[in-house]
Order: structure tokens, then sequence, then C-alpha cells
């Protein structure tokens, strides 16, 4: 019992990724019609923004130890953080220490503004071409932003922890009257979940409760009604790219402390989020968040030991089997609707 | 009156034989001269230097190019000399290799077996390439190597841990400086035994490959004959980026030990996971928990931050040894690129610099020669101590570092802390060790392309 528990909090946390990506891919796909293959570069370009804070706050002036030698025996040259020099050790100590919840500040207009050029400088001019052609033009556009941030930031990956007071484990079987040590968790995933389940609430509820939100899910029912209404909805659907761009970039900063991040990150939830968009059906917000959480879940039980000795690499195709059997049961996904890519 | 017929058959006859004539001593020439692929004719030399300049290993392969470089440098007679002060052979003079200079190019290998092995038949082929070095992955390696023996030049491996490089898939034209996950399980075990006891029960994660299955058969082994326990062992795909759903399962395996067959970015993230769940802190069986990583890099350990904070591993190399030969190539390393160098640069600076020694020793660029040259070879000064060129295998036998994750680094560059100099005896194995190949395993015939 342990065991499952265990494993369904690991699928919910991978899931979380998935369902976050997957989100913006749908938002995108329902609104402007595209399908967006440089997303995952999106989520990449987010982890990275954790990435440029850090390294900010860690910008520091040299000094000159004599008492100490560098490798070539040579008087070492110690860096101190310029935010220690000017806050006290103390107190910046701790503001590097808190630098990834603080990328989140930085990374909200950064990627509203990637999201922003993204369509208007590039996407723009593919609303009418075949989505074949869309997909080319944004899978190039991810590689071409994957190589620039693998030129600033080289090819390995660079640790972002989080913060000390949110490092190590929580004994959650303890509080469920398990033995000890049955269900440890990590904090920071656990802080993941949370995170994410706010977003895409968040998401929902600005769709759902708010004029702007009403207006928008009206075109992407019914695009050439709304424009006739005399709403530019090309405006707010560009704006809701934009968005999408935040979701998917708040979605890579948090990640950071889960594992560091590189340059090739994006690409490798690229694949399983379309899957897990095409699983909850097309233009769906909610059958994308749902086959997230589903295929994390999934994903984490064909991981286990017991699993992977019964049927070997069960583990690297379950998301795609289950995606053919849904697909062969319900053509259209989970919660697809009649006439989204279908004509 | 004689009748002068010119007829089209006759003319063609004619050029025929005239042809024939005129290209059959050309023919001869180009035979005699072409003794063996790429010969030199001119005044230079050109090495290929095939590292990943893309891909996961970039870093890696930078590094690797930067000591290519220097190693280019010093046999020209530029720099400091480095290692060639140090170096016991005497062979080379600084004058490039048998008086040509040498010039190099490089390929890409991207860590992907069809990229590397079409870099490096471009540089045969079109650049003229006698020596192909360098590579950051045994899969990449055993398929150049593969490609270097058909072409006729010398492969000199660059970074591969795995025991089929020098075991099942050895050739006559490849050799190998780098250790091999059987020394680094040779070399752990007693450390592993000392510090942690001789009652353990360990579970491993692996790489879903050749060098993460020849490195979990050898550690398993090795940890076994002393008296450790393998709980489970748990292939994993090379793509995987989040390891905790096979974290999650190894608390309550019954396992103590945690053992990280990983390299590279699964390395690093597989460890940090590890650390996030808390392993380090858990007790298990009445003992601390603790994870073992076989084989170290500095460039990994650079990005695994803190996580490696006293996790045990092994090297080839580390720039903190101190003997001459280290000294001289980590300052002339440290001086021209402000950095130390790691295990990987080390390893081609050391293949170059033997690769050119040998053909000096030889007397001739024909990897038949330089192959003989380089077989049985005993040398000192290169970094790494006293080191033999195995004749049987191709693999070089010297002392394996034990190290660990340093507790309280001073600077970006002292991550990792040599435990122990592990003797070469204590990691030594019959060429026809069944790990490597058993006794089918074969060098098979040297190829000089001619």
């Amino acid at each position: 019992m342990d065991a499952i528990i265990l494993q369904i909090l690991n699928g919910l946390d991978k899931g979380s990724a998935y369902a976050l990506i997957a989100l913006g891919l749908t938002l995108i796909f329902g609104t402007l019609g595209v399908v967006n293959f440089a997303h995952g570069a999106l989520f990449m370009i987010g982890a990275f923004c954790a990435v440029t804070v850090q390294r900010l706050l860690n910008l520091s002036f040299q000094t000159v130890d004599e008492t100490q030698k560098d490798f070539l025996g040579n008087p070492l040259k110690v860096d101190t953080p310029y935010v220690e020099a000017w806050f006290g050790p103390e107190i910046g100590a701790a503001i590097i220490d808190w630098s990834v919840p603080l990328a989140l500040v930085f990374a909200i207009p950064i990627m509203l503004a990637v999201g922003y050029a993204m369509e208007r400088g590039l996407i723009k001019h593919f609303y009418k071409r075949p989505h074949a052609d869309q997909i080319l033009v944004t899978f190039g556009l991810a590689i071409v932003l994957q190589e620039i941030i693998k030129y600033f930031f080289g090819a390995n990956p660079i640790q972002t922890p989080e913060p000390s007071a949110l490092k190590g484990s929580l004994d959650i079987g303890l509080m469920l009257g398990f033995d000890p040590n049955a269900i440890i968790y990590p904090i920071w995933r656990l802080v993941y979940f949370t995170f994410s389940v706010v977003i895409i609430g968040g998401v929902f509820a600005f769709l759902q409760f708010t004029t702007f939100g009403m207006v928008v899910r009206a075109g992407m029912a019914d695009r050439e009604t709304v424009g006739l209404l005399g709403i530019n909805i090309d405006k707010r659907f560009t704006i809701m790219f934009g968005i999408a761009a935040g979701v998917a970039g708040l979605a890579g900063v948090m990640y950071g402390p889960l594992n560091p991040p590189n340059y090739h990150m994006g690409m490798d939830f690229l694949v399983l989020s379309f899957v897990v968009v095409v699983v909850g059906g097309m233009g769906s917000l909610p059958g994308a968040v749902a086959a997230g959480f589903l295929l994390g879940v999934l994903e984490s039980f064909a991981s286990t030991t017991w699993a992977t000795t019964t049927i070997p690499g069960i583990n690297q195709i379950i998301i795609y089997l289950v995606a053919i059997i849904i697909l062969l049961t319900r053509p259209r996904g989970l919660m697809g609707r009649k006439g989204v890519m279908e004509d | 009156m004689s009748k002068n017929q010119v007829t089209r058959r006759g003319v063609l006859k004619t050029g025929a034989v005239a042809g024939a004539g005129v290209a059959l001593p050309t023919i001869f020439t180009a035979s005699s001269a072409a003794a063996y692929t790429n010969e030199p004719t001119g005044g230079t030399v050109t090495l290929g230097f095939n590292v990943p300049q893309t891909g996961p290993y970039a870093d890696e392969g930078n590094d690797e190019l930067l000591a290519q470089q220097l190693a280019v440098e010093h046999l020209n007679g530029m720099g400091d000399g480095g290692c060639l002060n140090t170096f016991t052979s005497k062979a080379l003079k600084g004058n490039g290799i048998l008086g040509k200079k040498v010039q190099f190019v490089t390929g890409d290998t991207q860590t992907k077996s069809d990229a590397a092995r079409a870099a490096a038949k471009s540089m045969i082929e079109k650049d003229g390439a006698i020596m192909i070095n360098g590579g950051s992955s045994s899969g990449v390696a055993v398929a150049v190597q593969g490609l270097c023996q058909d072409a006729g030049v010398i492969f000199m491996a660059g970074l591969t841990h795995s025991n089929d490089t020098t075991g099942k898939d050895r050739k006559k034209n490849g050799f190998r400086h780098f250790f091999n996950a059987y020394m680094s399980a040779a070399a752990l075990a007693p450390v592993l035994s000392k510090e942690m006891g001789a009652d353990r029960r360990a579970y491993h994660l692996t790489a879903d490959y050749t060098w993460g299955w020849t490195q979990q058969e050898s550690i398993a082994a090795a940890t076994e004959a002393m008296g450790w326990e393998t709980v489970n062992n748990v292939l994993t795909p090379l793509a995987s980026t989040d390891f905790s759903s096979y974290i999650a399962p190894v608390l309550n395996s019954g396992a103590d030990v945690l053992v990280l067959n990983h390299y590279g970015g699964n390395m690093v993230n597989s460890l940090t996971n590890a650390i996030q769940f808390g392993l380090l802190d858990k007790v298990a069986n009445g003992k601390d928990f603790k994870i073992v990583v076989p084989l170290y890099s500095e460039l990994m350990a650079a990005g695994a931050g803190e996580n490696i904070k006293g996790v045990l591993g092994s090297m080839n190399y580390n720039w903190q040894l101190d003997n001459e030969g280290s000294k001289a190539f980590v300052k002339s390393f440290g001086e021209k690129y402000g950095k130390p160098p790691s295990n990987s640069a080390q390893t081609c600076y050391a293949q170059v610099l033997l690769y050119a020694d040998a053909c000096e020793r030889a007397g001739t660029f024909n990897p038949c020669g330089v192959a003989e040259a380089l077989e049985g070879f005993e040398f000192d000064g290169l970094g790494n101590g006293k080191t033999l060129y195995r004749a049987d295998d191709h693999q070089c036998f010297k002392d394996v570092l034990v190290v660990r994750g340093a507790q309280n680094p001073t600077n970006a560059y002292d991550t990792l802390e040599i435990v122990e100099v592990t003797p070469v005896e204590q990691v030594m194995y019959a060429p026809d060790h069944p790990m490597f190949g058993g006794a089918e395993a074969s060098l098979g015939e040297c190829n000089s392309g001619a």
C-alpha cells in the first residue's frame, strides 16, 4: 500500500510538468490553431530564467587571498557576491538561497515578452499555412532557441537548487499512520505539485470567471462569429499565446531544482506532452490536464521494479501503449471535441 | 602506291595501347607510393580529432579538443613542451612527427555512433587524417574503432570505459589509454568494503547500453566477491531525465547502498533525485545509507554540485595527482586555458603524444609499424605514473584513482578528493577474462589499408 501511494505521488509529480506544458500547448492550439513544437523550448527558457537569476545574484568581485593557493600555486582569488557585500553575508546568502522562487517574478515578464515576440514575429505568418508547415517552423525555432541557450550556458546541466528550507524530504507515511520511512517524499516535489495545481486552477479561473476569458472561450468555439461582433479576437489570442508561454516558463523555473536544467530539456518533454494533448483530446483544456496526470501516474507505476521485471521495457512504452488504446477506443481522445483537426 | 587508310577502329586500338603504355608506370608508382592509407607525402601530417562538439557531452568534447590542440602545439615545439619534458620516452624532439609538422582536423561525434563514423570517415577520406583520436562514449568508441580498422588508420580512443572497447570489440588498429569498468570495480571494491563494511545490500540503477551493462556486471561481481549482496538491478533508458520513480522503491527494497551505473546527464539527475529523496540521511538495516557512483568526471561533479559530497567513485586521472608528469600537464594546460584539465582532456593529450612517440620509435606512420611500437610499450611521465600498453588487448594498465566528492571544496575545481591510488597490480586481469570476450576475443590482423 505504501509503495502504491508513493508511486501515485510520483506520478502526480511527473504529471504536473506534463499537464502544465500540455495546458499551454492546448491553449495555443485551441485559440490560434497552431501546433507549436517550440513549446518545450519555452519550458526550457523558463528553467534558464532561474539559471540567469541565480547567476545574476552570484555576480561577484574578486579579492586575492594570499593565505590560500589556487591549482597552479598562485594566490587564490576569492569570489564574494555583490549581494553579500551590499546586504551583509547573512541576508545576501539568504537572497541567493531563494533564487529559484525569486526567479518566478523575473520569469513572468520575460516569458510573456518571449511569447509575444514569438507569436508576432514568426508564428502569425503561419496561421493560414498547413499544420505540417507550422510544425516544421516551430520545430526549427525550438532548435534555434536551444542552440542559443547552449551557446551562452554550455551543454552541461546547471544546478539550480531549491531554498535550504525546502530541501530534504517529508515522512508522509508517518502522518498517514504507516511505519517510519514507508513513504518518504521530497519537499520540493510536493511544492511543485501544489504550484502546478495553483497555476492550472488560475488559468481555468481566468478563462471561466473573467470577461476576457469568456471572449477567448467564445473565440475558441467560433472565431468568425466573435470577429463579426466587432471584437478583436486576434489581439486576445496573441495575449493567450503569451500566457501559454508564461505557464510553460513558470513550470520550467520550478522544475530546475528537480533536475538540473540543460539546453535539451524542452525536447525531452515535448514529444510526451504532445501525446498528452492527443490523449486528452485536441483543443480540450480539461482533457490535457487530466491526461497529463493520468499518463504521469501510469508511467510512474510502469517504472516500478515489479512492472519492469514482469514486462521488461514497459516503462519505455507505457505512454504510447495507452495512447494507442485510447485513440482506438476514443479517436478524439478523452475529452476531444468534434471537428477539431478533422477538416 | 600505298594507301594509308586511317580507320576508326585503328585509332581506338592505337589509343588504347598508347594509353595503357603511358598509364602503366603511373599505376606502379601510385601503388608503391600508397604503402598505407594516407601516407604523408609533403611536409605535414594530419591528425583527426573526433570529439562531441554538439549534443549532451559537448563540454567534455570541448575539453578534449583543448588538450589535443595543446598536444599538437607541444609536438610542433611551441609552448612550454608540457609532458614532452617528463615523458620517459625521449623520441619526441618538438619538431613534429618524423620531421613533419603536425596539423589537425576536427569532427563532431554528436555522441551518436553513426554521426561519429561519418565524421571519422570524412576526416580519413577527405582530409587525409592518418590517426583518429577522441570521443566521450563507449558506443561511439566501438563504432569508430571498427571504422578505423577497416580504413587502415590507427584509432587512439578518448573517454571510453566499457569493457567491450578492449574486450570483445578489441581491434588491432585500436588503442585505449582510459581505464575500464572492470578496473573501476577492482579499485573501488576494497575501499567500499573498508568504509562501508563487508555486509551490505546493494541496489543498482544501470544505464541501458553497453557501458552500463559492463559497469554493472563488473561492480556487482567485485562487491559480491567481498561479501555484498546485490538486491536488484534496474535498467534505466538512456534518455531518462527524471529518475524519481526508480529511486522511490529503493528505500523499501531492503538495500542499504545505491550504486548508480550512470554517466553524464543521467548521473547528474539520478544522484540529484537520490539526494532529494533523502537517501543519504536514512538508516537501513541498522547502517547509514550510502551511494556509489563508479565512474566520475570533473564535469559531472560540477553538474551535480553539492550532491556529490561524500559520494565515492573512481577516475582515470585527476589533476591533483602529485607526480612530475601530472604537474607539467596541469601547469601547461592551466596557464593556457585558466582551468585544470579534466579526466577526458588528459587521456586525449596522452594518446596524441603516445601515437606521435610510437611513430618516431617505429620510424614510420604505417599503422602496422605504429601498432607494433605501441604494443607492450612501458612508459611514465604522462600524468598517470608507470603505465603499460598491453600487447594482448591494447589496453593501458596503470594505477586507478578512487575519489570522493569533497566535503568542503574551496574553489570550483577541487570538487573531488583522491581517497586512494589503487596500484595497477590490483586492477590487472587476464586478456581472455570472461568479461572481456573470453578466449574468442581477438585483435585480428593489422590493417594498413594497402
